[in-house]
Parts: structure tokens; sequence; C-alpha cells
């Protein structure tokens, strides 16, 4: 068996420690070790976006990060985007204004979403697609992702997260 | 046909400023009944109900499945285009400590594996035991504890390939030297698939003969992927006890997928279940059925256990079903006024090393017969040469409605050809040429039965909502000061909703789809489908179905789909049929119940059936419409002590198989217009203006949605996706750091417009919409970058337009997009 190592980091607000071979990659250790499947693969090259979630709170490509850097750091995923069963506005603008298919690149495109809103509170079209141009998707041809967070940002939470007080 | 007034919709009225469109929540449409949940009750804007789990990050998508003892797979592919294999070591990796079996060609051969049979009547191999064919083609499979693990055995194994010489330019495939791809074919002597045509050659030949004008061009539809984001993969567990085995994988087609097992391995029909979950995007990629699949359930056959496998993404790009690969000599004839007269065309078509295209039987290059498109013709003939090359298999893949984009492409860029030729503008020749309402329906030249439309109303709505003559204004203004500025028209008919089972078949499995319908007692019912969603909704708009037909609430409707054990048999969703076919199944079975509702009504109120009228949702005595149940009231009834009139059975379900009497039309009317940089080449798509005409659209949200991705489709294919190859038949497409997909910031905001011209021969008048986009936007997108470069006298450049290319074009020196070489 290969040699492994010890990583401990905080997912979703929780702490998680696992034994892992060196090489595990971030997005595998997410889906395979802590069964968090939300976030996706999709590609072999940091081309696609499907696996993007924040490591200390900036979205990162987690198929090009491994497991073992974000050892002591914080990491977040769109299972945490609901909280105390309140969906993120960015999840309800892409409910409303149908900003999904498949799926598959949503997760991915919603963290980034929240994060631009998190610094962005009122992005113009332009900036919603600088925002996601790192990440592909096959069905919506981005119209609706877009009217998705232009959406969100109209109706922001009225109330700050814990996280959000915290922070 | 009587139709409804076009209209542009809620995002495009007047709004050629895409941040318009964002300033304000657009209006939605109210529809004239809400259930309790506040969902329209029947057709109308309605959320979907598959959101809520993709939102949470709780779908099910295939790579997400955990089975207990599961092991994984991965597979190890050639790296050369053609080669014999003379000798396979795999020792190494069966000694390393985590592998817990190696499967070669040589196991399968021992097992009557080694090849399967093709969705076209021919053979690809499972693993290659005599020569690989193409660069990725499968050579073994390691099944391992991890997937790490079984990626390190692939570097274990030893191949020895005796290269030979390739062959990757179609056009150069029935040249006498060429080397013979296929000799596993006793007798085989070249690489020749099939001649087939369509149309009267004889009377084409006299048309163009004796014609004013006659123009031809020849362009390439090159070789795509449709990349969804999701690869392909699977999961199969054979019991050993039982003989049952279990197949979760990524596909579109379960119920046709079963059948194929049984027949491929030998297992009993019965004893076969297929689950396809949550699918990460379709378009035709998951269609057929890879060498992977078999390899899993093998591998779960020799080890006992369930065996994962799920590609990479550069197996995806380089294995799995591509689409088009098209080489077409286009020749139009018209008279010098403008009157298109006949269309002919000759193609030669790449199959790749094996003929896997998955189409219909009696049509071995689809439905691309129907390239006289949306035009008035007084003869047509075209001529499809299929070949076999050193590139992946395939054919038909990435909503191009069996090749219908294809066809669309063609005659939309020789349209085009010829306005160019003749000196007037492309939109005013496409209107004088337009077939007119009153030809429907219509018979074309070569054999299709047009059901409706309208399509003169189409094409002036789109005009008018891009502002056409203004666009022509400012474009004279730019070509004043050397701007290259370009307006693209494309005008598409589509044939879906495959289709008529006496003319219809794939593998010889009718193209017809079942519907299972049960009410249950309290009134909320199960739908049982056919078909398989990949993004389009069907868990909605199947229930909107039946709430339009019902009058049950579409939330106390739960669609299932996707699973061979629970579902009626049917063919599955591609080709834009899923609503053609299964939605007229859906509609059918929702009628039935109504009808039998009637008659519990009738025995409950003691009245004649005659003596009720139906509202959604209820039946009433007429004259008195507070005498009456509703279906809840009904469903409870069926399934209770009431007493029915003889030879009514009780309980309240139904189920239909739906043979649609013929294809539906749906149709569209597309302008691009774009900018080229003339220093550099570069492309930009400012506006694109689509309307579309499905007939009723079920939730027009969704509708709106599918248009949308087929747009971006078309960029993508014009401007940027190619999976070409070099001479040696090295795929230098495979990643996507060389197949390049359109992101936000290549696509514009799309303006969508409509109009409704029902179907006469659908139950609900709904036609399609899947692909239409991806099928119409294509030539709207290539034909004005053409416009743009009219100063330089371009007259055809094939796709991918890309910076280069477009360049190369304007210097007189277009490329062979399709191959890495210049």
């Amino acid at each position: 068996m290969p040699q492994m190592i010890k990583v401990t980091m905080t997912v979703n607000g929780e702490e998680v420690s696992a034994d892992i071979e060196p090489r595990t990659l971030l997005v595998h250790f997410v889906r395979d070790h802590l069964g968090l499947t939300g976030t996706h693969w999709g590609c072999d090259t940091s081309q696609c976006g499907t696996c993007v979630l924040w490591l200390d709170r900036e979205p990162v490509k987690s198929c090009t990060v491994l497991a073992a850097m974000a050892d002591g750091h914080e990491v977040a995923t769109v299972e945490g985007l609901e909280v105390d069963g309140e969906l993120d506005p960015v999840q309800l603008g892409f409910m409303n204004e149908h900003g999904l298919q498949c799926g598959f690149c949503t997760p991915g495109m919603m963290m980034t979403a929240r994060w631009l809103l998190d610094h962005d509170p009122d992005p113009d079209e332009a900036t919603i697609r600088e925002a996601i141009s790192g990440q592909l998707c096959r069905c919506t041809g981005y119209e609706n992702i877009v009217r998705a967070v232009r959406w969100a940002a109209q109706h922001p939470r009225t109330q700050p997260t814990e996280q959000e007080v915290q922070a | 046909m009587t139709s409804t007034e076009p209209q542009a919709s809620h995002d495009t009225a007047a709004a050629p400023e895409a941040t318009d469109t964002l300033t304000e929540a657009p209006p939605k449409e109210t529809p004239t009944i809400s259930s309790p949940a506040g969902n329209p009750m029947g057709f109308g804007r309605m959320l979907r109900k598959e959101d809520a789990r993709f939102l949470r990050g709780q779908g099910h998508y295939l790579d997400d499945l955990v089975m207990p003892g599961m092991l994984h797979a991965a597979i190890l592919r050639s790296p050369v285009a053609h080669a014999r294999i003379s000798s396979i070591d795999t020792s190494a990796a069966e000694a390393h400590p985590q592998v817990k079996a190696v499967i070669t060609g040589a196991t399968l051969e021992g097992l009557n594996l080694a090849w399967m049979p093709t969705l076209s009547a021919d053979v690809q191999a499972v693993l290659a035991t005599d020569k690989v064919r193409f660069q990725g083609q499968e050579v073994a499979m390691v099944i391992a504890d991890d997937k790490y693990a079984a990626r390190d055995a692939l570097e274990l194994i030893d191949v020895d390939y005796d290269v030979l010489p390739a062959v990757a330019d179609a056009r150069k495939a029935l040249d006498p030297e060429a080397p013979v791809i296929r000799d596993d074919v006793e007798g085989r002597t070249d690489n020749h698939i099939f001649d087939w045509e369509s149309g009267d050659e004889a009377a084409t030949d006299e048309v163009f003969a004796n014609a004013e004008v006659v123009v031809g061009q020849e362009m390439l539809y090159p070789r795509v992927h449709p990349a969804p984001m999701e690869t392909c993969g699977t999961i199969a567990s054979m019991d050993r006890v039982t003989g049952k085995l279990t197949v979760w994988s990524t596909n579109q087609a379960p119920h046709a997928h079963r059948t194929v097992y049984a027949l491929v391995a030998g297992i009993p029909e019965q004893n076969i279940q297929i689950i396809s979950p949550d699918i990460g995007g379709g378009f035709g990629n998951k269609v057929g059925i890879y060498p992977g699949y078999v390899l899993a359930v093998v591998g779960s056959i020799v080890t006992g256990k369930p065996v994962k496998w799920v590609e990479d993404r550069s197996e995806n790009l380089s294995s799995t079903s591509f689409a088009r690969d098209y080489h077409m000599k286009g020749e139009i004839a018209a008279t010098r006024d403008g009157k298109i007269l006949g269309l002919r065309v000759d193609v030669l078509a790449d199959h790749g090393a094996f003929n896997g295209t998955a189409q219909p039987t009696k049509f071995p290059a689809g439905f691309f017969h129907i390239f006289t498109g949306s035009y008035d013709l007084q003869a047509a003939h075209c001529k499809v040469t299929g070949v076999y090359t050193n590139k992946a298999p395939g054919g038909v893949a990435y909503a191009c409605s069996f090749r219908v984009t294809e066809a669309v492409y063609l005659v939309e860029r020789m349209v085009d050809v010829l306005a160019d030729e003749l000196g007037v503008d492309p939109a005013a020749l496409r209107m004088q040429n337009l077939l007119r309402p009153e030809q429907f329906p219509y018979t074309s030249k070569t054999g299709w039965e047009y059901d409706s439309g309208d399509y003169p109303r189409a094409l002036r709505l789109a005009m008018e909502m891009a502002g056409y003559d203004d666009l022509r204004r400012e474009q004279a203004e730019k070509r004043e000061r050397g701007e290259l500025m370009g307006i693209g028209v494309s005008f598409f008919t589509e044939g879906v909703g495959a289709g008529p089972r006496k003319h219809m078949d794939i593998l010889g499995l009718g193209m017809a789809d079942g519907c299972e319908l049960r009410v249950h007692p309290t009134g909320k019912a199960q739908l049982r489908l056919s078909v398989q969603t990949q993004g389009q909704g069907h868990e909605t708009t199947f229930a909107q179905i039946v709430a339009q037909e019902l009058g049950l609430p579409p939330e106390d409707v739960d669609v299932i789909h996707g699973d061979t054990s629970n579902t009626p048999f049917g063919l599955g969703t591609y080709g834009s049929r899923s609503t053609p076919v299964s939605g007229a199944a859906a509609a059918v079975v929702s009628q039935r119940i109504r009808d039998k509702a009637r008659i519990i009504t009738a025995a409950a109120l003691e009245c004649s059936p005659d003596d009720l009228e139906w509202e959604r949702g209820r039946w009433f005595v007429k004259g008195d419409p507070s005498q009456g149940r509703t279906i809840q009231e009904v469903a409870m009834l069926a399934h209770g002590t009431l007493e029915l009139p003889e030879g009514v059975e009780g309980h309240l379900d139904a189920s239909v198989v739906y043979n649609p009497p013929n294809l539906t039309y749906p149709f569209g009317a597309y302008i691009c217009v774009v900018d080229v940089d003339a220093g550099t080449g570069e492309v930009k798509v400012r506006r694109f203006v689509a309307v579309d005409d499905c007939g009723p659209r079920i939730n027009p949200m969704i509708v709106e949605g599918q248009v949308h991705g087929g747009l971006a489709d078309g960029v993508g294919m014009a401007l940027m996706q190619v999976i070409a190859f070099d001479e040696d038949g090295n795929c230098v497409g495979n990643s996507f750091m060389d197949y390049l997909l359109p992101t936000s910031m290549e696509c514009p905001s799309w303006e969508t417009g409509q109009t409704i011209t029902p179907s006469p021969h659908h139950p609900l008048g709904l036609k399609g919409i899947g692909e239409s986009a991806t099928v119409g936007s294509p030539p709207a997108v290539v034909n004005a970058v053409i416009d743009a470069l009219e100063p330089y006298g371009v007259r055809h450049a094939d796709m991918p337009l890309t910076p280069a290319n477009v360049w190369m074009a304007m210097q007189g020196r277009p490329v062979r997009t399709d191959l890495a070489v210049q």
C-alpha cells in the first residue's frame, strides 16, 4: 500500500481529518473521502471549472489542488451554500432564472457567483461574464446563468450568515 | 393551419442593447389556471422540479454512486492510429498489489466478446486483438481497489506495436494504395463502407443543364465532439447467484442498451436492469454503447464485484462518439432573377474505424436528404459515400437530428453562395424562395412530408427583431471606413421525432415509445417514461403534459424514467424525439385516463357518459356544473367499491405505445451579426437573433433555455471547435486545451423570438426543440463571417473560423481545417 499522510481541514465549517495518499487531489478528497459529491470533475486540464470550490474563501479549481495543500485550511463546497434550510440567493437565482439544465456545472458556477457577489454586490453583465469565464457550461449558453446572478444581486440575503458575522 | 401571432420574447423586444435584459426582471407568463402549489395547471412557465436536488449538490450522477465492495477500472489505449499488436505483457500489472484483474483482447476472445455489434450493423472491437485502428482505441482494462491504483497499473502493461501507415485524410481513404483498415473482415480490399443516394438524379441533371445560373462550392463540416460536462462512465454489477446484471451508466437510451447487452453478452434480457442516473449532459454522446461499458460488465463477471469505469476528458474526446466529418460538394441551380431550381450534392462521409453511427437502419446518411431545406425546388439529388479512416468511430452525435445539421449547413451556405453570385441580399433571396404557408403539407423532392409551417412570417419577425435594414446601413458605413462587419442569415427546417415504425428502427428496434400513467387512490400519479432526460427537464414538462390533459396538478405527478425495470420499453432521448414521440404518448395515456374517468363519473352520478362535459380536472353534467366529479374523486372511486359498468375494470391506470405517423418539422429563422478584426481575423459575435417555431411550448422557460444552449453550440462549432488529426492519425483535439468550447465571453446575450405553428398530427401539436438551435445556428455565424469578408472576395471558408483560419482566408489561402498540417 502506498505511504499515507494525515490531513486536517475545515470543510463547510466542520473539522475533518483523514489518512490519504499524498497525491490525492482535493476534488477527489471531498468527493470520495468526504462523500460531498456536489463538487464535480469534468476535465484533466483545469479548463472546465465543474470542480470549483472555495479554499480559504477564494474559488479554486480543486482538480489542480492537492488535498495536502488544503491541510490546515478552510474549504467550502456547494453543500454549504444552504444555511439553516434557507437557500442562498444564488441558488434561488439559478432556480428562478433557469440557470441550470443538466446541473453538472452548476455547483462550480454558484460558488463563483457567491464569491463575486460577496466582493461586488451589484455586478453588471460584463463583470458576471468575466467572473464565470473560466468555467464551461454546455446547456445554457450562459444567458440564464448571467440572469441568475443578477437575480441574486437584486435579492440579497436579509440576514447575514453566521460566517459573515464572524468574518 | 391556424397559428398565433408571432412575438419576440420578453428579453428581446426592441432591445438590441444586451444590458437591457438585465436591468429588470422579465415579466413571467401567467397561466390561466394555477395548481395549489402555484404551478400552471398545464402548459406555461413552471420552475423545474429537478432543480431542488441539483442546486444543493444532491444530484446523483454516475460517478457519485458507490456500491458496496466496488472496484475501479481504467483502460489502456493505443498511442498510435494504426498498428498491428505483436504482443501484450500484463504480468507486471497483474503483480501490482492493488490490482484484481487485467483484461485483454485474448481474455475476451475466450468469452466470444472481443467484438460487439455497432448501431449501424458493423462490428467494433471491445478490446483490440489483431490491430489497433485509431489512436485511443481500447487495448486492455485494469481493475483495481481504487482509481489511482488502476491508473498506475496501466503503466505496467507492455504492448509491442508494429506501426502501419494511417488513413487520416478521408479524401485519400479510397485511393488504391491506401492501407486497408478493416482487414478483420475477410475479403475486404478497400475502405469503402456504403454508397447511398436520394432524389431524382436525371431530373436534377436536366434542371441543372437548362439553368441560367449554376454555382458550386466545396465545404467541410468538420469533425466535432459534443463534450458534455460529464464524461461517460458505468458501474456494472453481476450477481453470480441470481444471474442478474445491473448496469448504471451514462446513457440516453436505457431500453435500447438493455437489448444490446442481451444480444452481445447472451444474458437473458429479463435478468438485465439498466439504470441511467442523473446525466450531466448528453447531446448524443451518450446514445451508443462503448467498449468501456462492456468491459465493466466483463470485469464484474470476472471479479464478482461491482466495477466502476469513468473515462477522463481526453478519453471522452478521442474515443467516444464524434459528429459530422462530412466533406460536401454542393451545386445550386437558379434563374438569373433568383428563383432557386435545383440542388445537388456529393458527400464523402468519414465514419472512422468502425461504422458506429446511431441512426435509423434504412438511412446510412441519417436524414441528410432533407438538404433541400426550406425551399421549393424543382429537383434535387444527393450521393453519399461512407469511408473508414483511422479515426474514432461514431458520426451521429451532438444534437444533429440525424445529420439534419449537415444538410442545413449545406443548403444555407449554398443559398449565400448563390446570393453572392447574383449580387442580391441573402435575406431577400431566402424570402423569395421559402415555401409558402399554403404549400403545407409539403412533400419535398427527396420524399419528406413537411407537416406545417409559415416560413416567411418567421423570417420577417427575425428581420424585424434584428433591425435588418438598419444593420445593412451600418455595415455599408463601416465598409466605407474599412471596418469588417457581417450579417448572416439562416433558415432551417428539421425533421425530428423519429419515427414511424415501418420506416425507422435502430438495430431492428422500431422507434415507438411506451408510456404508463398510474393514478393512485388519493389522486396522486406516477408517469413512467421510456425516454431519459439529460437536462431537458422531463420531470417537470411531462408532469405539465399530464396536467394539461388531465387537470392533475403537476406537483402531484411524479415522472419516473431512466430505469428499465420501472419504465415501459422505448428508444430513448435523442434526435429531439422526446416531446414528439414520448410527449405524444404521455398525452394519449392521459386522454385514456380521462375517458375512463368519464365512465366512472357517469356510474357515480347514475347518468350516461354522453351527458358529461370535461373541464380541466373534472367531469360534470352538461347544464348542471354543480353535479360532477374531480379527477381526484374519480381516482378514489376507481379504487373503491363503486359498481362499474360491464367490461370496465377498476383502478385508474393506463399504458400506451405511441407510434408517430410522421416526423414533426420545427423550423426557424436566425440572424447573426459579427465584427471581424481585419488585423487579426478575430471574430466577435455581437448579436444573435433566433426565431424558433416548435409548435406550442409546454414550458416556455425550458424551451428558451434549450435554444440558448444550441446557439452557443453554433458559435462554438462555427468559430472554435474541431477535432483535427495530423497525417499520422494523431488526434490533436483531445483535451479542452486544444478543443476549444465557447465560454461566457464568446457568447452574446441571445435574442429569442417565436412563432407557433402546431403540428397537425401530434396530439398536442408539439414539434420538439432540443436540437433546433444547434442545427440552425452554425450557418448563420459562418454566413455572417463570410459576409464580413466580402471586401476580400472570400466566398467560403470552412469551420472553425478561428482567427488564423479567417486570416488565411483573407489572404486567399484557405486551409484544410480537419488536418493539422498546411
